[in-house]
């Protein structure tokens, strides 16, 4: 007897969550809903933009997913989703694979990836480009090598083994840190540029920007790359890269922002922050793009999708620098917004 | 078909005619929908098993039909360039699920044989209690309490261990050398406080099925108690108890996060147990983010789906034939 209440009460329960849910999908559909996913290097940026959006258009619902500039790029391809963040444009040979034909790149914001380091005696340490391969390619294994003390004439630095960390899970910070390496130095850095490189077995790695940023902070004598936001965190030091132009410049939001204004925008609004020709530039700056499919298919999306990308070049590029990213240069952002045009809305 | 057999002629009882009939239709209809949903119950298990693994091998035949056996003995693996090879991610999930299955066995059968063999009744119960407690704990706060807390102490420890035992010869090779806090010993560790309840309730189970009356004979004629459980409840229980630890490397080898936090994606094989490396969940877990969009990468990472597989169900296929084996030579005693 009292099982069978308890069975009753359960199943009243149950349809009161049934009818609570079916009153949440309708409501949403009065509006239109937006989903995105991919990278995780813009989601703390998506994430303040797609907050202020919906204070603005209540009825649209923005969701930004995570999960990696990959899974964005085959949700998109697989047209799971209206959007994707990514931090590497797709190669020319996976374009077919993009279900819904054309893309178009809506370049946000960029962000520098630092050096951060855990040497209690060095507070200002300096890093040229072939230094930094070679440390990362555990070529040089000790902090008093003679390639660092060249860096840092008049620094006195301890004899201590250097751990390099890394990370465990695949990444598109990876990808743009490695492609630094490879581009500035080929014969040091030897593993090519992905989102998973076969890094040497000394090495030690932590998942996510936050598992890099603990394995440096929790080890004399380590070194990583983790993204701004992070190692601000963490508290960790950060080293100074030489830049193209011989400069050394530290990682902050006007050095990658220097980086961006200097790089040149192809006409589909790809472009290359990575080792830009800029005086002031920080070297390892690193793009991040929305990807869009030209033809829209659904008008509500569509035109949910527009009101969100002009949101962010009006008003979204203003939040960038409070939250550690660079925002795009002015003429970066008439060359978006008049990009927007080509985003096609069934009427 | 004895569904079709007439019910005895008392089923009723109430002695009404009618009744019985239609009672008697109702029961044939009761025990074709059983049948049914019986039989549905039973194959659907076979249908899922089945579809996974054609599934799974379907979506990861690129990587095998281009790689064959070289992806299961390459030691590269390198997406950047193309390169898959499994050895280092097969080396890892053997290494930290022998480590785990070594270290918990001795003391899951110590708590199993404690509470059901020396324990006060009083303190028997919140001891059980609490080992099944230990068994609900989602595997990711494991992981998030090995990363957090056991990592650092875990190093030290290590550093100590390699100081002193690392340097005798021999087991230098597994304990010497520079030390890593993520580690296969580290991902060990966190799975054998994983385990531990598992192989502890089971082996509870089975040891508890050993009639009381022999152990008392045996206590009567003057055996010890530890003379009393190896002879009436060891051989008895045997194959019970390798059916608990089987399970036990089953959970080891196929658990994800938890290593995946604390293992160090590294790809190397090394007899050094202090030193980082990386297992094929974790792998799987740590880059299929990024790596679903290049259609190999993905299908590797799915042949190390089937890979797993194949080696779990290998793993299980043994388990069986042991028990069964050690089951007949404990009757035949």
């Amino acid at each position: 007897m009292q099982a069978t209440l308890r069975h009753s009460r359960a199943l009243v329960a149950l349809a009161a969550a049934a009818a609570l849910l079916a009153a949440c999908g309708s409501s949403s559909k009065s509006g239109s809903t937006l989903n995105g996913s991919g990278s995780t290097f813009q989601k703390a940026f998506d994430d303040v933009v797609i907050q202020a959006f919906h204070t603005a258009n209540p009825k649209i619902t923005v969701n930004y997913a995570g999960g990696g500039s990959g899974q964005g790029k085959s949700d998109l391809q697989n047209k799971v989703v209206e959007f994707a963040g990514t931090d590497s444009l797709p190669k020319p040979e996976d374009i077919p694979k993009y279900q819904g034909g054309k893309l178009l790149y809506f370049p946000t914001v960029a962000a520098p990836i630092t050096v951060s380091y855990n040497l209690k005696s060095v507070k200002n340490l300096r890093l040229s480009d072939a230094t930094l391969a070679k440390i990362f390619a555990t070529k040089i294994t000790k902090w008093d090598d003679p390639a660092i003390k060249s860096d840092n004439p008049g620094v006195t630095l301890p004899s201590t083994t250097i751990t390099v960390a890394h990370r465990a899970d695949g990444s598109g910070t990876t990808h743009n840190f490695t492609k630094f390496l490879s581009d500035v130095d080929p014969t040091d850095w030897t593993l090519g540029s992905g989102d998973t490189v076969n890094w040497s077995s000394n090495t030690q790695a932590g998942t996510g920007n936050s598992g890099v940023a603990q394995i440096v902070q929790q080890n004399d004598g380590a070194i990583g790359y983790v993204d701004l936001a992070d190692a601000k965190k963490a508290g960790l030091s950060t080293a100074s890269i030489q830049n193209k132009a011989g400069k050394f410049v530290a990682p902050t939001v006007a050095g990658a922002a220097a980086a961006v204004a200097s790089a040149a925008f192809a006409p589909d609004l790809s472009y290359d922050p990575i080792n830009a020709p800029g005086a002031d530039a920080y070297p390892i700056t690193s793009p991040t793009w929305i990807m869009v499919y030209a033809h829209q298919t659904d008008r509500n999306k569509g035109t949910a999708l527009k009101l969100f990308l002009e949101f962010i070049y009006n008003q979204g590029e203003g939040m960038a620098t409070a939250n550690d990213y660079a925002p795009l240069p002015q003429g970066a952002v008439q060359k978006a917004a008049a990009q927007l045009s080509q985003l096609q809305i069934p009427a | 078909m004895t569904t079709l057999a007439p019910a005895p002629p008392d089923s009723g009882g109430a002695g009404d005619a009618g009744s019985g009939v239609r009672r008697r239709a109702t029961d044939i209809w009761g025990d074709r929908t059983f049948r049914a949903v019986a039989l549905f119950a039973g194959v659907s298990v076979l249908i899922v098993l089945a579809l996974i693994a054609f599934i799974t091998t379907r979506e990861a035949w690129p990587i095998f039909r281009r790689f064959g056996l070289r992806f299961v003995t390459g030691t590269t693996w390198d997406p950047t360039n193309g390169k898959f090879g499994a050895l280092p991610f097969i080396y890892g999930t053997a290494v930290a699920s022998i480590i785990a299955v070594v270290l918990a066995v001795p003391l899951s059968l110590g708590i199993a044989l404690y509470t059901t063999e020396v324990a006060p009744a009083r303190l028997k119960r919140p001891v059980v209690y609490l080992i099944d407690l230990l068994a609900a704990i989602p595997s990711v706060v494991y992981g998030l309490w090995a990363l957090a807390v056991l990592e650092q102490p875990a190093r030290r420890a290590y550093r100590d261990v390699a100081d002193t035992i690392g340097k005798l010869p021999g087991l230098g090779r597994l304990f010497g050398g520079p030390v890593s806090g993520a580690s296969f010993m580290t991902a060990g560790l966190v799975l054998t406080v994983m385990i531990t309840p598992i192989i502890t309730a089971v082996s509870r189970e089975v040891l508890a099925t050993v009639s009381q009356d022999d152990k008392n004979a045996a206590l009567a004629m003057g055996a010890t108690r530890w003379e009393m459980l190896r002879a009436c409840v060891f051989p008895r229980a045997l194959s019970g108890l390798v059916g608990a630890v089987m399970l036990g490397l089953g959970r080891a080898l196929g658990e994800t996060i938890a290593v995946a936090l604390v293992i160090g994606s590294n790809h190397q094989i090394t007899s050094h147990l202090f030193r980082p490396g990386d297992s094929m969940a974790a792998v799987i877990a740590h880059e299929w983010g990024e790596g679903q969009s290049d259609a190999t990468y993905r299908a590797a990472l799915i042949g190390l789906a089937v890979l797993l597989f194949a080696f779990t169900v290998v793993i299980n296929i043994a388990a069986r034939a042991i028990a069964n084996r050690s089951a007949q030579r404990g009757a035949g005693a």
